[in-house]
Formats: structure tokens, C-alpha cells, sequence
């Protein structure tokens, strides 16, 4: 039986933490003296009252959590805490539908960056903080759940990497425990996001938009201040250094902590993702830039190159900036990347999609089939890193990935019977369960979310949720067999 | 010598079998009954159940005089532990273990003095996998054998029609190979050994024995017939330590097939192997050879524990098409009714891994040896000690050292060269003389040689 009580008495205890950091938008608006002060102070208020009524009223309820509670936690956590998030959004902005500022903050906390909000150079500093800091905060949470919690369930990506692996990849096992592993993660993650703003900062950005750009790179998530994204920069230098920090944001931070501890580069090589993540990134940039040089979009192959690999990489790695609108380069291109997105990232990081790791082993799989019909005798096992995959986990894969397609279907099926064309139907449900942002069409890098009426905003919400908690972890909840005593 | 023998498995059994024939008093402690019942009809020997780990139980099998204990049980760490009783307890001055798992062996330490105080590890598997794959390094080749650190190579080849100098004699390999010092040691026709002159002609159908230095053994290989193809396929069926260990040596360098019966171990085969592909199934089940293109196969290895299985398994490889068979067969009338016939190669685990611990058995400073022709022949390595009063060896030219007729000197290391005897080569002390002994039974004669004279004592 799922034990409600103490899972709301849970939550209670993160909204108050939540709650404090809205304060931190409340400050930077205090400082810099914008338009939205008003908004923070109700709005910490009404998060910090809702938390302690929650955990004040379930207190006498308060147990263990099992394994069971988790799901009910997660799931709720990622639903009840952006409704709070809206706040600001809503007192500052009047006319904001609850719709639209849910979506907004749905995209901030799963880390897609699809926005319905346009004219963000107008918009006061502290807002775009708060934008891009539910991106941070959700990157921090989703580290945290991939890496240590899901697991701990049974679910999510890296417990395929769970089992006491042989041999280099020992101490797959980061600490014994949960609340250790959290930390040590936080730290990396708060190490390359002083790093991303120092670099950024020297690339030329102004120190509160490097803030913001660093928060949105690392999460992968994508929101920038400026309506025109990177565009508004025109810079190479910035845009390397965001290469650069997208690509890093987009390994497993088990294996970050890991080269930390060692100080080696030794982890990254053995870790069965990293490689085929970077080589698949790498490939696309130089194959993209070939064949825009090819067809005429862009007048030398260092400029090509450049676009290119801004774009890829942004795509791939699910962040969702932009530096020009790649909607109107030849069609392959954009729908490459889109395709990138579906699983380039690794598992643990803060990337959405099906993850590397799922991607190896359905090709592992897919292959030996093959060898299988040549030669019906031969045991194969599927490896990953030299270890032996059991193939219970590799069914649990193929699931994934039915649903995960069914889902695709689904969604994009209502899209487009709520009126939509096929390709902003279909690119916008990519975008949003891959947790990437952009699309294509309707909903390109140029233009926003806003187009979309109040269900198919919805329906972009749902599947964000849903990709960002990797589809078992909240479909779970709904089944009769969750609630049975 | 006095020798107890813990374990009395194929390895226990094969070793106190070399052990009795060389005049020994052996005792071997195993704890199941059945085992020891059979080995004690068949030997002259004592047998002790227990567990060879137990004090009690090894002070009953004499461990307190004995000269040495030789643990060879399937459990590493009852090895270990025997050892080091052995050392601690009853100050048994050479004690030999056999180790499998190579943890133990990556660091000195770990076998030394202070810790499990073991003289000599064996492992017979990775000996018995190392005779095979030089096999299928030289595939012309029926045994290739290594003394001082692999600097000498001893190759057994049988001729063939085709081969430059087969039909001539032997003085021509010169004028064939200048710049290859090669040696012939010695040639079987029949069961009868030849002891080779100059002018000696070589016949289609002998086994010839070529030392030689590691690098020449190819051109050496060359003369004696005509070379095969590279190996390329090789099918290994059973899949147990040795198959494992043979698949793991193989699966880089040539395309691998291992077949097991047991599912499960099929599982942990395919796990631990890379590229070698694993299939489950009986290797004498003509169906699944035929699907797997048997006679595609350059090689077919049996090494499964039973001995009929391997036997049969080859004999239907063969006839299927595949190009050379090899079989391990433990049992020794086996072997003598196979060798050159359906079978390309016999091997005999014990023959092939009883060497090393033969050298630490043998009177004088003997470092290496060698069973040949299933144990008819012998060659060894021994270190020339002393000085030209004290021993018959230093300071002779190989013409004038007074060795029985049937065994030679094949070469010398001196360092780290390598000199292939020649009659007027001057021995000198601390050289490492390779001897090869046609006849099992002059071996006792041979050490003798090299032992100290007592007035140097």
C-alpha cells in the first residue's frame, strides 16, 4: 500500500524548500530594482505556507518511505512544484494564462526550454532568472533521480549500469549511500556551472546573462534572455564555450564525480556512453556542415562548421538554443538533429530522450537477432563496458522503447486531430518528450509555444513530464496494481 | 625423496603416476575414498583421506619428513593454506602449489616466503593451453617445446615428401638454411630411434626433433615439408578451463568457435569471451557441426574431460572436412593407439604438464624438462656447475664428455646466447645445456653428470 500521508508530509518539506529558492530572484530583483519585486514576495509566501500546511498536516502520518512511495513522491514533485513555480509568472505577468506559465514552468524544471513567452529582452532580469534557475534546479533533480533515486526504484536508465560491474568500471557504485552520492553530484554539477559562468564571462557575455546562459546550458535546458537566443551574440567565442559546457552536461555525472575522485580522465574512457555519445556528436557536426557547404546555405566550411556545430550539438544534446533559425536549412538537416535528440545523451545526465545507453543495447540487440538466425546454437551475450547484460533488463528496454514510440504516436495523433499540421505536430511532441524545446514549423526556433491553443499546450506539458521521468516512472502511478493493498 | 601428493584429480593422479616410476616414496591425500582406491590398485603408493588442509590429516600422510609436498587439490586456497602449514609447521624444504586463479599471482609477495611461502606454481590448464596454441601458431608442427625462457626452441616435425631436405642428408640443411644454426636432436622411424650422423638421410614418414633458436623455427619447419595455410578457423569444442583459457588466447588473433554442452557454463563462456563465438550443443552431434561449417575449419580442438567424447568428436570432424584434429586424451593406451593415425595430434595433459615439476624432482641443478614421444624420450636443461676438477663437464669439448649412447647434447645458453653444439664446443660452468635422452631410462645417468662431485661439497 502507498503511504500517501508520508509522502505528502515529503513534499511539504520540498515546497518549503522550494520556497527559499525563490528568494533568490526576490533578491536579485530587490538589487537590480526591476518591475517584478512584487511578484516574489506573495509568491514565497503562498509556496512556504502550502509546504508547511502539507507537512504540518501529515506530520502524524510521517513513516519510512518504502520503494513504492517513491514513484507517488516523484511523480508528485514533478507536478505540484511547478504549479508553485507559476507564481511569479502569474502575479508579474497578468494577462499569462495558468496554462501557458504551467508549460513554462513544466519546460523550465524538465529542462526543455520550450517557452510560450516572447519579448524576454524586456522582460526584468529577475523573471529570466527564475527561468533559467527552474532549468538548474531541475537538472540538479534529475541528476540526482537518474543517477541515485530511480535506480534505488528499480527504474531509469542507469540501473542497467547498476549490477557490481567487473573489471574497470568497479566503483560504478559512486558511495554507499544516497545522500553522499547526492552531494557528490551537486558539487560537480556546481563546479561546471561556476566554470560555464566564468567562461562565458570572459567569452564576452555580461556576468548576469552568463548566470543565466551557464544555468540553462547545464541543465540542458535552453530558456535564453534574448529572443533571438544566441543569435543575439553573434560571437564564436560563446558559442564554443556553450559547446563545449552542452557537450559536458550531456555525459553522466556518476562519470563526472568519478574523474572528480580520481583525478584521471580514465572514467570517461571506460564508461560505455561517453564514447559513442561524443562520436555520434562529432560526426554530425562535420557531416551537417558538409552538406549545408554542399547545398549552397552557407559560403565556406568554417562558417557551415560553425552554424552546424552550434546547432547539433544544441539539438542533440537537448538543450534547445539556437544562433540561427535552422528551420529553413534543407529539411535532412533539422531532422537529423531532431532524430540526434532522441538518444544521443547519456543516461544520468541531464539530457533528455531515450539515452545511449538504451540506444546501444537495442542495436546490441537488433544484432544479435541477426547472428542468432545464422547460427541458432550460439549463446551471445550483449555487453556493455565488457559487462554482460542480463536480459531481463534488456526486455525492460524493448518496453521502454514501445512506449516510449507509443507515446510519440499518441501524442503527436492528438496533436494533430486538435488541428496542428503534421510537422509542428509531430517535431513539437520530439521536442517536448526528448525535454529538447524547439521543433520544427510552427514551433521552430524562431517562433514559440504560444501558437498552440490550451490543449495542445497540455499535451506538450503531459510529454514533457512524461520524457523527463523516463514514461515508467510516472505511467506507474496510474495503474491499478500501484494502489492494491 | 619422500613427496606428498595433495589432491588426487587428474593432475594428483598423472603426477604421482611420473612421480612412482622415478622411484619415489609418494603419499597422496584426497578426501574422497573412491579415488584413492583406484590410484592406490594401479601404484605403488600410500593414500591418506582427508582434507589436505587439516594438520591432523597431513601428519598422518608423513608431511613432518617429507622433502616435498605438492598441493594439487581444485581449491586454490586449500593449496595455499597446505603450503603454508607445510613451510610453518613441518619445515617441508620445497613445496609446489598448484594456483589457477591468476589473482594470486600478480604479485610476488602474495607466494613468497612471508606470506603463502610457495616454491614452484603450476597451472596445469594455462601450461596445456600454451602447448596448443603453439600448435596452432605452427600447425606443421607436432610439438613445440621451449627451454631457457623460450631462447631454444625444440620442434618435433614429421617429414613429408616435399620437403627440400627430405631424401637427403642431414649435412645439406646447411647448404639449404647458412645462416640458420639449427641441430637435429634426434629422428624416430617407426618406434626405433636414430641417432643422427652428417650423413644421415631423412625419409618421408620420421619424426624429426630440430633445436633450434625461437626465431628460426619457421625456415626450420620449412625444410621438412611442404608449409600449410596459416590457421585462420579454429573450433574448439568444451568448453571447460581449458577450452575457456584457449578461446580467450585464440579469439584476437583467429576466428573462434567454442561448443559446450552445459548451458550455463555456455552463459559464463560467452560472458568472459570477446569475439569467440559460444554455441551450446554436443560436439559430437553431426548436425550442429555441419550447420557450423566443420569442414571449413582449419583446426578442431577436443579438449572436453572425457576421453572417448574427444576422440569421437575429432574422428567426425575429420571425416566431415576439417582440416587438422587435435584431442586431449588422458588416458595413455589411448594415445599410443591414435597418435599418427585419424588423429593429427594426441595430447597428453599429463605429459605436456608434468615438466616443471619434474625439474624441481630431478637430482642436480635441472631447470626445464621435457616428455617427448609420450614419455618414451626426454629432453631436459640443466645447469652446468663447479669447475674442471670437481665436475666432468666444465672445461670438455662435447666430443670428449662421456654421455650414454642415446643422448646428446643438443645446444648451450651462455647468457643470452645461444650456441649450437658443435663436436669441439668447450662446456663451461654455469651454462645451460639442453640434453636430449631417446630412452627414458638413461635419464638417471644423464643427472648424474650434472651433479657436483662431492669433493667440491
Amino acid at each position: 500500500m502507498v503511504r500517501v500521508g508520508s509522502v505528502l508530509n515529503v513534499l511539504g518539506v520540498l515546497l518549503m524548500i522550494f520556497a527559499f529558492a525563490m528568494a533568490v530572484p526576490f533578491a536579485v530583483s530587490f538589487f537590480y530594482g526591476d518591475a517584478a519585486l512584487h511578484a516574489y514576495d506573495a509568491a514565497v509566501l503562498i509556496t512556504f505556507t502550502a509546504g508547511l500546511a502539507l507537512w504540518a498536516g501529515s506530520r502524524g502520518r510521517r513513516r519510512e518511505l518504502k520503494p513504492r512511495d517513491g514513484f507517488l513522491l516523484v511523480a508528485l514533485t514533478w507536478t505540484v512544484v511547478p504549479a508553485f513555480a507559476t507564481l511569479p509568472f502569474l502575479i508579474y505577468l497578468q494577462d499569462l494564462s495558468f496554462t501557458d506559465a504551467y508549460f513554462e514552468a513544466v519546460s523550465g524544471l524538465t529542462t526543455s526550454g520550450a517557452t510560450t513567452l516572447s519579448g524576454l529582452d524586456k522582460l526584468p532580469p529577475s523573471i529570466n532568472l527564475w527561468r533559467s534557475m527552474l532549468i538548474w534546479i531541475g537538472g540538479m533533480g534529475v541528476v540526482v533521480l537518474a543517477v541515485a533515486i530511480l535506480p534505488l526504484l528499480g527504474a531509469g536508465g542507469s540501473q542497467i549500469m547498476r549490477a557490481e560491474t567487473p573489471g574497470p568500471m568497479k566503483d560504478t557504485k559512486l558511495t554507499p549511500r544516497i545522500t553522499e552520492t547526492a552531494k557528490g553530484l551537486w558539487v560537480v554539477y556546481v563546479i561546471f556551472t561556476a566554470a560555464a559562468i566564468v567562461s562565458l564571462k570572459m567569452a564576452g557575455m555580461t556576468f548576469f546573462d552568463a548566470v543565466v546562459h551557464a544555468f540553462s546550458t547545464m541543465g540542458l535546458g535552453g530558456f535564453s534572455s534574448h529572443d533571438q537566443s544566441f543569435g543575439y551574440f553573434n560571437s564564436p567565442a560563446i558559442e564554443a564555450v556553450t559547446i563545449f559546457f552542452m557537450l559536458v552536461a550531456g555525459i553522466n555525472f556518476g562519470t563526472h564525480f568519478l574523474a572528480f575522485r580520481k583525478l584521471s580522465f580514465r572514467p570517461y574512457r571506460f564508461d560505455p556512453e561517453t564514447g559513442a555519445y561524443l562520436g555520434v556528436a562529432i560526426l554530425s557536426c562535420l557531416g551537417i556542415a558538409w552538406f549545408l557547404l554542399a547545398n549552397n546555405v552557407y559560403p565556406s566550411f568554417w562558417t557551415a562548421l560553425r552554424y552546424a556545430s552550434f546547432n547539433v550539438v544544441s539539438i542533440a544534446t537537448t538543450t534547445g538554443f539556437a544562433n540561427t533559425d535552422f528551420n529553413q536549412w534543407p529539411i535532412f538537416a533539422p531532422v537529423w538533429m531532431l532524430f540526434l535528440s532522441c538518444f544521443a545523451t547519456c543516461s544520468g545526465s541531464t539530457g533528455g530522450g531515450i539515452k545511449m545507453v538504451r540506444a546501444e543495447l537495442m542495436v546490441r540487440q537488433a544484432l544479435r537477432e541477426m547472428v542468432r538466425i545464422v547460427h541458432p546454437r550460439a549463446l551471445i551475450p550483449i555487453k556493455l563496458a565488457g559487462q554482460t547484460v542480463e536480459n531481463n533488463i534488456v526486455f525492460a528496454v524493448l518496453a521502454f522503447m514501445l512506449v516510449y514510440g507509443g507515446t510519440m504516436t499518441t501524442m503527436t495523433m492528438l496533436l494533430a486531430a486538435s488541428g496542428l499540421d503534421i510537422v509542428t505536430a509531430f517535431t513539437a511532441v520530439v521536442a517536448s518528450l526528448n525535454n529538447m524545446g524547439p521543433g520544427l514549423g510552427q514551433v521552430g526556433p524562431t517562433s514559440n509555444y504560444a501558437v498552440l491553443n490550451d490543449f495542445q499546450t497540455w499535451v506538450c506539458t503531459a510529454s514533457m513530464l512524461l520524457g523527463r521521468l523516463e514514461l515508467f516512472s510516472i505511467l506507474v502511478v496510474f495503474t491499478p496494481a500501484f494502489w492494491r493493498k | 625423496m619422500k613427496i606428498v601428493i595433495l589432491g588426487a584429480g587428474q593432475v594428483g593422479s598423472s603426477v604421482a603416476e611420473s612421480l612412482v616410476s622415478e622411484r619415489n616414496d609418494i603419499t597422496v591425500v584426497d578426501t574422497d575414498p573412491v579415488r584413492l582406491r583406484n590410484l592406490q590398485d594401479r601404484l605403488d603408493l600410500r593414500t591418506v583421506t582427508g582434507s589436505a588442509s587439516h594438520p591432523t590429516v597431513l601428519v598422518e600422510a608423513g608431511i613432518e619428513d617429507a622433502d616435498m609436498v605438492i598441493a594439487v587439490t581444485q581449491s586454490d586456497e586449500t593449496n595455499l593454506v597446505a603450503c603454508k602449514l607445510a613451510q610453518q609447521l613441518f619445515n617441508v624444504p620445497t613445496r609446489i602449489a598448484r594456483i589457477r586463479a591468476t589473482d594470486f599471482l600478480a604479485e610476488e609477495r602474495i607466494l613468497g616466503q612471508e606470506c603463502f611461502a610457495i616454491d614452484l606454481a603450476i597451472c596445469p590448464e594455462q601450461v596445456l593451453t600454451d602447448y596448443i596454441v603453439k600448435l596452432i601458431e605452427f600447425p606443421e608442427a607436432l610439438q613445440v617445446l621451449e627451454f631457457a625462457d623460450g631462447k631454444v626452441s625444440l620442434v618435433a616435425v614429421r617429414a613429408f615428401q616435399g620437403g627440400p631436405l627430405v631424401g637427403h642428408q642431414l649435412q645439406d640443411i646447411r647448404k639449404h638454411m647458412p645462416s640458420v644454426d639449427v641441430r637435429i636432436a634426434a629422428i624416430f622411424r617407426g618406434d626405433a630411434s636414430i641417432l643422427p650422423e652428417g650423413d644421415t638421410v631423412v625419409e618421408a614418414g620420421d619424426e624429426v626433433f630440430c633445436l633450434a633458436a625461437a626465431e628460426h623455427i619457421r625456415q626450420v619447419l620449412r625444410e621438412m615439408r611442404r608449409m600449410d595455410k596459416p590457421v585462420r578457423r579454429v573450433m574448439i569444442a568444451g568448453g571447460g578451463n581449458i577450452g575457456w583459457r584457449l578461446a580467450e588466447a585464440l579469439e584476437s588473433n583467429y576466428v573462434v568457435k567454442i561448443l559446450e554442452q552445459n548451458k550455463r557454463r555456455c552463459e559464463i563462456l560467452a560472458g568472459r569471451l570477446d569475439s569467440a563465438l559460444v554455441l551450446q550443443g554436443d560436439a559430437t552431434d553431426e548436425s550442429l557441426l555441419e550447420a557450423e561449417n566443420v569442414d571449413e575449419m582449419d583446426i578442431f580442438i577436443a579438449v572436453t574431460n572425457d576421453d572417448e567424447n574427444n576422440i569421437m568428436s575429432c574422428l567426425l570432424a575429420r571425416r566431415m572436412g576439417a582440416r587438422r584434429v587435435v584431442a586431449l586424451i588422458n588416458r595413455r593406451s589411448y594415445v599410443d593407439l591414435l597418435q599418427a593415425g585419424q588423429i593429427d595430434i594426441a595430447i597428453s595433459p599429463a605429459q605436456a604438464t608434468i615438466g616443471t615439476l619434474l625439474a624441481h624432482v630431478r637430482r642436480g641443478d635441472v631447470t626445464q624438462v621435457h616428455a617427448l614421444r609420450r614419455g618414451a624420450a626426454e629432453a631436459l636443461e640443466a645447469v652446468v656447475h663447479g669447475d674442471a676438477q670437481s665436475g666432468p663437464l666444465v672445461g670438455r669439448r662435447i666430443e670428449d664428455i662421456e654421455l650414454p649412447k642415446g643422448a646428446g647434447i643438443g645446444a648451450i645458453v651462455r647468457g643470452e646466447e645461444v650456441i649450437m653444439a658443435h663436436h669441439d664446443t668447450v662446456v663451461q660452468a654455469e651454462d645451460h645445456v639442453i640434453v636430449f635422452v631417446t630412452n627414458k631410462k638413461l635419464v638417471p645417468k644423464v643427472e648424474k653428470l650434472f651433479q657436483v662431485g662431492v669433493g667440491f661439497v
